[in-house]
């Protein structure tokens, strides 16, 4: 079986179970739901106001979101000892890391499409600058969390507190991914810049850590 | 080994009194701040000290996840420590150096920005280390220490174009440097140095016997067979 | 400047905070080493 299905049979693998087990999913949807509402009760501003603002807001929003899916990232694992079976075997790791890592993608991104509409419903938002950028936006941003936040629950698993370990060894380390998604978003909501540095700078990010998750990911498996 | 310890520490206590003697004294007063600008002697060393100490520790990591030994793990980890004491020396100095200058306690100054990532960065690889329960935590530990570094860089870029954007007071000399402030910082920075390393030496050779009672104490509790 | 001597002596509260906790592992250390001696 070559790398890439084996990736995929797993991905498809991950989905089918999920799919099975909705509550989860209809858990974190009404979730993701709560902080839009929460938010534009705690932030009402002005049309104006909240193009500069609904960068942060949008993004601070996904992260809360894309947390509650990362957390749960390997429990099926933990809970039968598959990742005993991949620290025993000589079975590449690379393809279960990028499997989960898809997962997580694609389920962040449900969170997202559902979370966007609400957002733009809340805050009468409307893109003055090119708004076809927010889709590379959202995909190079959506990726850097989740990469880094598949790995660091890897590296979560053996820890006190598994929680809020993940979260507190993600949020440094996505600082420069988080600027840039929101100043992004905030420049073509406002039109006001360009936000094509802020696009270079999450595609290098991308880039720099997927390579790193990859070339690390069996370092950090057999050390659990 | 004892000596050069001792050796070590009478040359830093010198060297920080006759650094703290110029930085109060010796040096000229700045012509735009007045004296607040003295804070300068100690803010910039203890963040060029800091780097240097993450910089080690990126090394450290490196080797010991080529070479698993545990000489680099523990030099990882003094250094993680000693940087980050160093790192909230530069984010307690820099306010109280921006508030009589700037009226603002916090600015996003580069420097500053930058040091407030990475303290946070190895405030939570300090936290891993110690809530991990793995028998493998060095090495998740220098697998995040490896991450951290690669990240610097990211954010050095991320917050420099983010301050031409939003344009925010320099912390720092501003331009040149007069050759006797330079001198004086420069004292500084080699009076810190020499401090971050008996710090450091102290707290390795204390890990390395905290790691030997560790593993004694294993042994006895192994050892005692139930009655 | 009170400014100035805030920062000096707020460094120096810093690293003291850290050579006291220092110390404190050391006695720790040392209570161990005895025990284990017994």
């Amino acid at each position: 079986m070559t790398f890439v299905s084996i990736t995929a049979a797993t991905l498809a693998k991950d989905i089918r179970l999920e799919w099975r087990s909705k509550d989860a999913i209809n858990a974190m949807l009404f979730f993701s739901l709560l902080v839009v509402v929460i938010f534009s009760f705690a932030f009402d501003p002005t049309a104006e106001e909240s193009r500069r603002i609904a960068g942060g807001l949008v993004w601070v929003a996904f992260l809360f979101a894309a947390i509650v899916a990362l957390n749960q990232t390997w429990a099926r694992e933990l809970r039968n000892q598959v990742l005993d079976a991949y620290r025993v075997s000589p079975a590449p790791t690379n393809p279960l890391f990028l499997a989960k890592a898809f997962g997580n993608f694609i389920f962040v991104s449900i969170l997202e499409a559902l979370m966007i509409p609400l957002f733009i419903a809340f805050y009468k938002l409307r893109a003055l600058g090119p708004a076809w950028e927010l889709a590379p936006i959202a995909l190079l941003g959506t990726w850097a969390l989740v990469v880094n936040g598949t790995f660091f629950a890897a590296i979560s698993l053996r820890t006190r507190s598994r929680e809020i370990m993940l979260p507190l060894l993600l949020f440094p380390i996505s600082i420069p991914a988080l600027l840039g998604m929101v100043n992004a978003t905030t420049a073509v909501l406002t039109g006001e810049a360009s936000a094509r540095f802020w696009i270079a700078l999450l595609l290098a990010y991308d880039v720099v850590f997927t390579i790193a998750c990859l070339l690390l990911f069996e370092t950090v498996l057999e050390a659990e | 080994m004892k000596r050069g310890m001792s050796i070590l520490a009478v040359v830093t206590a010198l060297l920080l009194s006759f650094a703290l003697y110029e930085a109060l004294i010796g040096a000229p007063t700045e012509q735009t701040m007045g004296n607040v600008q003295r804070i300068f002697y100690y803010h910039v060393p203890s963040a060029w000290t800091a780097f240097l100490l993450f910089l080690v520790n990126f090394v450290a990591s490196v080797l010991f996840l080529i070479r698993r030994d545990t000489k680099a793990d523990i030099l990882a980890l003094v250094t993680a420590e000693v940087g980050v004491v160093f790192c909230t020396v530069v984010l307690v100095t820099g306010p109280i150096w921006a508030r009589p200058v700037w009226g603002i306690w916090w600015t996003w100054d580069l420097r500053l920005t930058l040091t407030l990532v990475l303290w946070l960065i190895y405030v939570s690889y300090l936290v891993l280390r110690q809530f991990s329960t793995s028998s493998q935590t060095p090495v998740l530990a220098a697998v995040l220490a490896i991450f951290g570094a690669l990240d610097v860089p990211l954010v050095y870029f991320s917050i420099w174009f983010f301050r031409t954007q939003h344009p925010a007071p320099v912390i720092g000399s501003g331009g040149s440097l007069e050759p006797r402030m330079a001198h004086v910082l420069l004292i500084n920075w080699a009076a810190f140095l020499c401090l971050a390393w008996l710090v450091g030496w102290t707290r390795y050779r204390l890990e390395v016997a905290k790691r030997e009672v560790d593993e004694a104490q294993a042994l006895e509790s192994l050892l005692e067979s139930p009655r | 400047m009170s400014y100035l001597y805030a920062a000096y002596l707020a460094t120096w509260l810093i690293h003291g905070t850290y050579l006291f906790i220092l110390a404190r592992k050391y006695s720790k250390l040392r209570r161990e080493m005895e025990s284990l001696k017994k």
